[in-house]
């Protein structure tokens, strides 16, 4: 049933700034504080008390709005929206109605390969609301205020999105840009990146949009992926059954995988916009615009198809280094230092390195890696001072302590023995205490040589250079 | 020596010559409290310990040989809708009526750093809401000319306190009339800034884009004193605007030649012969004589000001007001079973009916369906408002027209009349609507010995014409009268 019908999604992303202070007050932006110690008179609402608006996050938003090929509104406005909740101390929410500061954007997703550009409508600045703890020890509810200003985007596309799929593509492509201008530590699980999501569907073929529902709580990229799904299929099935939708806003319920009806349109809030009268017109210079302009750093999808070029990565390792930040400054931090194969560096990156970090969920920046580790260690390997069996043993030593690779590979006796008349009387020895293993060779039973090798391995106590072992085994094993 | 009788730059100037100390001022002034404060009502509560240890210091610098600030010493009443730091801040309301200031308002914090002897906190319409004082939740406030009539409002303790001789000088806020209403009732000098030019960090907002804080006191120099004190760009407010290189200080006018007076034909509609207008030509022609250049001139939309000031003032008011839920602070309803009703009762009990009417007001002319037909047509008028007072200040320096166009009422003779009662701002509420500065300042009085006031507008940010042309009128008439009988 469902394929006979195209699902029509936009979405309402909030991405908390990382800005030092709140919106509108001097008080710290943090997450995780003890309960309601990061307030002041502003931010809890006292009476007589002013907003004074923080200009980093109206840069930061126009930084967004410039990444999202917006427009930008040199002059714009504040207002007020005003409604009753207890985490909402002024009961009105400091907000963009009229004059976005960033209007008429767009971004590309790509899904399975393929391109697409998804609108994005507007991006304004708004403070966040506290929050409210309901705690067995209490009877009533408690209220946390230290989430109150803490400063807001708010990211609305247009209903561009077809399936849940391009939903989640561009959830992760708006956050990957989000964590690469550096306005918002888009951690999900602190509710830094949230979303609403619009629905609705139509037959195939038509251009004419139904009824949409409006789904809110959405604080994870599978619920959102999952919550679409769920609300494609009710409208799917009311209609199927002869019934209409009705425009309602619902709320998503991540653990018991369905959504609930919130409030149906026409009871619909009345929020009462009106200018916010305590702060003056937002007005950007020219300059202003410039310098955020030049600040905004290569895009990832335009870093992806630079490593595929440069580089010569495939796209699925590009792909996979410029989704982090911190992979890709790893990335071109060992390529800065030295000449050094690239493909060596995605390797370790993606390989050795990406499975320690998973092993143990951490992030790069948790451990004590550097660009300088990383390269000394691919060279050290290179240059076959290190087999590369030791350089995994090394890179635990590289993550866990300050020391640097040649003192870990002194530390540990790892260095490799190269030394072409050492490793003769090595080999010499050990085929002559294996004459069985040279006359099988000479037979023609090949097999026989990697015993020899592994033999002399032992016999070097694994510091015998392999490369070199092989070659001289190689000449001297031959009976003419 | 009754100290508090003396004005502010008097009060200083023995200060300095040790003819008295502070700690005398302050035992002055409390004396003078004790004995008609329970007649007049002025104020909600004393800060006497306060007044007492800012004395001390005051003292100690003077016998020190510091030199002290010209307000240092002086005695200031507070309305009780700007915060005073660990003193009650009820803006005579019930839903305030135990909330303790946890901060300073900037004015306040000014003032301290000028050594200002705080007295107290003064009665107000509630949540400035009135122009009566009588929608206070805690008592009435009577007029010190006749104790039967009203001081006006909604500054009407700031008023009568300064009349009364209960204090020197006191703080009020004027959001349509409130300081120049009261003001003119009680026969003082009132001062509405220009909007932006005096923070409103903690002052308790009613209409955000119409308030300003006042100075009121019985003489031109005390109010320009305390208004040199408590203007200024403040980080904390971020509508007020840097005004250090605007001149402040008085001159002493010899005549008022070169100054063009505009005299409004919109605000003398009413009956030619009374007192009130008598009075209001009497002052204009004095400025004629004196030199200045008398015009006729027209502002036509002032017959909008009414409603554009309760449109946008009310509306503004509901969201302000919005805050006082019951969930942070103020009162909270005892006996409620959700917070929708908790919010519902807290407020319906909390809130007294001026109140409520205008947050009904505000929230109806914001509500979708009814916006364009009131909020965006008083936000287009208010435009033309500013585009006549533009105009005007084209040919003239200074609009003169009546305060207001009665006496001080009787107790209770407007309380149910709203529309007299809202009506009665027809000639203030214009100031605060283009954002220009107006003085009242007292210029006769009645036949019953009731103050009459004459208002004097001026252009944005020309608030040392106002105070020049006051102060000279001041000096030619030998000081205001100030006669009270209590």
């Amino acid at each position: 049933m469902i394929e006979n019908y195209d699902i029509v999604i936009g979405l309402e992303i909030h991405a908390e700034l990382s800005t030092k202070t709140k919106i509108y007050c001097g008080c710290r932006n943090e997450f995780g504080l003890e309960v309601n110690t990061v307030c002041c008179p502003i931010c809890l609402g006292m009476p007589g008390a002013l907003p004074s608006l923080n200009k980093t996050v109206v840069d930061y938003a126009i930084k967004m709005g410039y990444a999202l090929n917006c427009s930008i509104n040199s002059v714009s406005k504040q207002d007020r929206k005003n409604y009753y909740y207890p985490d909402l101390p002024k009961a009105y929410q400091i907000t963009q109605d009229e004059v976005p500061l960033c209007y008429d954007g767009y971004v590309d997703i790509s899904v399975g390969g393929i391109q697409k550009r998804i609108g994005v409508t507007r991006i304004h600045i708004e403070e966040d609301a506290g929050k409210l703890i309901h705690d067995e020890s209490f009877s009533g509810t408690l209220v946390d205020f230290n989430r109150c200003g803490v400063p807001l985007i708010e990211i609305v596309s247009e209903p561009d999105m077809r399936s849940s799929k391009e939903a989640k593509s561009y959830l992760e492509t708006i956050k990957i840009i989000l964590s690469y201008m550096g306005i918002s530590d888009c951690k999900m699980q602190e509710g830094s990146l949230r979303c609403d999501v619009n629905v609705s569907v139509m037959k195939k073929g038509s251009t004419e949009y139904g009824t949409r529902c409006e789904m809110k709580n959405i604080s994870t990229f599978s619920g959102a992926v999952k919550g679409i799904e769920y609300e494609a299929r009710r409208q799917v099935d009311i209609l199927e059954s002869g019934g209409t939708i009705i425009q309602q806003t619902r709320r998503w319920d991540d653990d018991k995988g369905q959504n609930f009806l919130l409030r149906e349109k026409k009871n619909a809030d009345d929020y009462r916009y009106f200018r916010e009268p305590d702060i003056g017109k937002i007005v950007i210079t020219e300059k202003k615009l410039l310098d955020i302009k030049d600040s905004i750093p290569e895009l990832p999808n335009k870093k992806v198809l630079r490593y595929i070029k440069d580089f010569k990565l495939s796209e699925k390792d590009a792909t996979l280094i410029v989704e982090s930040l911190d992979r890709s400054f790893l990335f071109e931090s060992v390529l800065n230092i030295g000449d050094v194969n690239p493909k060596l560096i995605s390797n370790w990156i993606l390989g050795d390195i990406l499975g320690y970090l998973n092993e143990k969920s951490i992030l790069l920046d948790q451990t004590k890696i550097t660009p300088r580790k990383l390269f000394d260690l691919i060279n050290a390997i290179e240059s076959n001072i290190i087999s590369s069996s030791s350089g995994k043993i090394i890179l635990i030593d590289i993550f866990e302590t300050d020391k640097t690779v040649d003192e870990i590979i002194l530390e540990r006796s790892l260095k490799q023995n190269s030394d072409i008349d050492d490793l003769k009387n090595v080999v010499v020895n050990i085929l002559k205490v294996n004459e069985k293993s040279v006359i099988d060779y000479n037979n023609g039973k090949t097999n026989a040589l990697g015993f020899v090798i592994g033999q002399c391995m032992k016999e070097t106590k694994g510091k015998g250079n392999p490369a070199v072992l092989k070659e001289l085994v190689l000449k001297l094993i031959k009976k003419d | 020596m009754d100290l508090f009788k003396k004005s502010g730059t008097e009060l200083s100037c023995m200060l300095r010559s040790k003819e008295c100390s502070a700690r005398e001022i302050v035992s002055s002034i409390y004396t003078r409290i004790d004995s008609v404060e329970e007649k007049l009502g002025s104020y909600v509560s004393l800060t006497r310990d306060m007044a007492d240890k800012k004395a001390d210091i005051v003292d100690k610098k003077i016998a020190k040989g510091e030199i002290i600030s010209p307000l240092a010493g002086i005695p200031v009443g507070v309305k009780d809708n700007i915060l005073v730091k660990d003193v009650k801040n009820t803006c005579s309301s019930k839903m305030l009526e135990n909330f303790v200031a946890p901060y300073n308002s900037t004015v306040v914090e000014k003032m301290l750093d000028q050594d200002c002897l705080i007295i107290g906190k003064l009665n107000m319409d509630e949540f400035a809401m009135g122009s009566s004082t009588e929608t206070s939740y805690f008592k009435n406030t009577k007029n010190p000319h006749n104790l039967d009539c009203v001081p006006g409002g909604s500054s009407g303790g700031s008023a009568a306190s300064v009349a009364g001789y209960e204090t020197t000088v006191s703080l009020g806020s004027d959001t349509g009339g409130s300081v120049r209403q009261p003001a003119s009732y009680c026969g003082i000098v009132g001062l509405k800034p220009t909007y932006s030019s005096v923070s409103r960090y903690g002052l308790v907002s009613f209409a955000s884009s119409l308030d300003q804080i006042g100075p009121m006191g019985r003489t031109v120099k005390d109010v320009h004193l305390l208004y040199s004190t408590i203007s200024g760009y403040d980080k904390k407010d971020r509508t007020t605007v840097d005004i250090s290189n605007i001149p402040k200080e008085i001159s002493e006018l010899k005549n008022l030649s070169g100054i063009k007076v505009g005299i409004p034909s919109e605000y003398y509609l009413t009956d030619k012969n009374t007192d009130v207008i008598k009075s209001v030509e009497n002052f204009i022609k004095f400025l004629e004589k004196s030199g200045a250049e008398i015009k006729t001139v027209s502002l036509p939309n002032t017959k909008y000001s009414i409603p554009v000031y309760y449109i946008l003032s009310s509306a503004e008011a509901s969201s302000n007001l919005a805050r006082f839920d019951g969930v942070k602070y103020g009162y909270r309803a005892s006996d409620y079973t959700n917070f929708q009703d908790m919010y519902k009762k807290t407020r319906t009990e909390g809130f007294g009916e001026e109140v409520k009417t205008r947050i009904m007001l505000g929230t109806y002319v914001l509500s979708s369906g009814y916006y364009d037909e009131y909020y965006n047509r008083a936000q287009s008028m208010k435009k033309m408002m500013k585009q006549d007072f533009d105009k005007v200040f084209e040919e003239c320096d200074i609009i003169v027209t009546p305060t207001t166009t009665t006496t001080a009422f009787n107790l209770g003779e407007k309380i149910n009349a709203h529309m007299d009662m809202y009506t009665s701002d027809i000639s203030t509420a214009s100031a605060n609507i283009t954002g220009i500065p107006a003085i009242s300042i007292p210029c006769g009085r009645d036949l019953k010995g009731l103050p009459i006031g004459v208002q004097i507008m001026g252009k944005h940010f020309s608030e040392k014409l106002l105070f020049d042309v006051s102060n000279f009128y001041e000096k030619s008439i030998d000081g205001f009268d100030l006669e009270i009988k209590i």
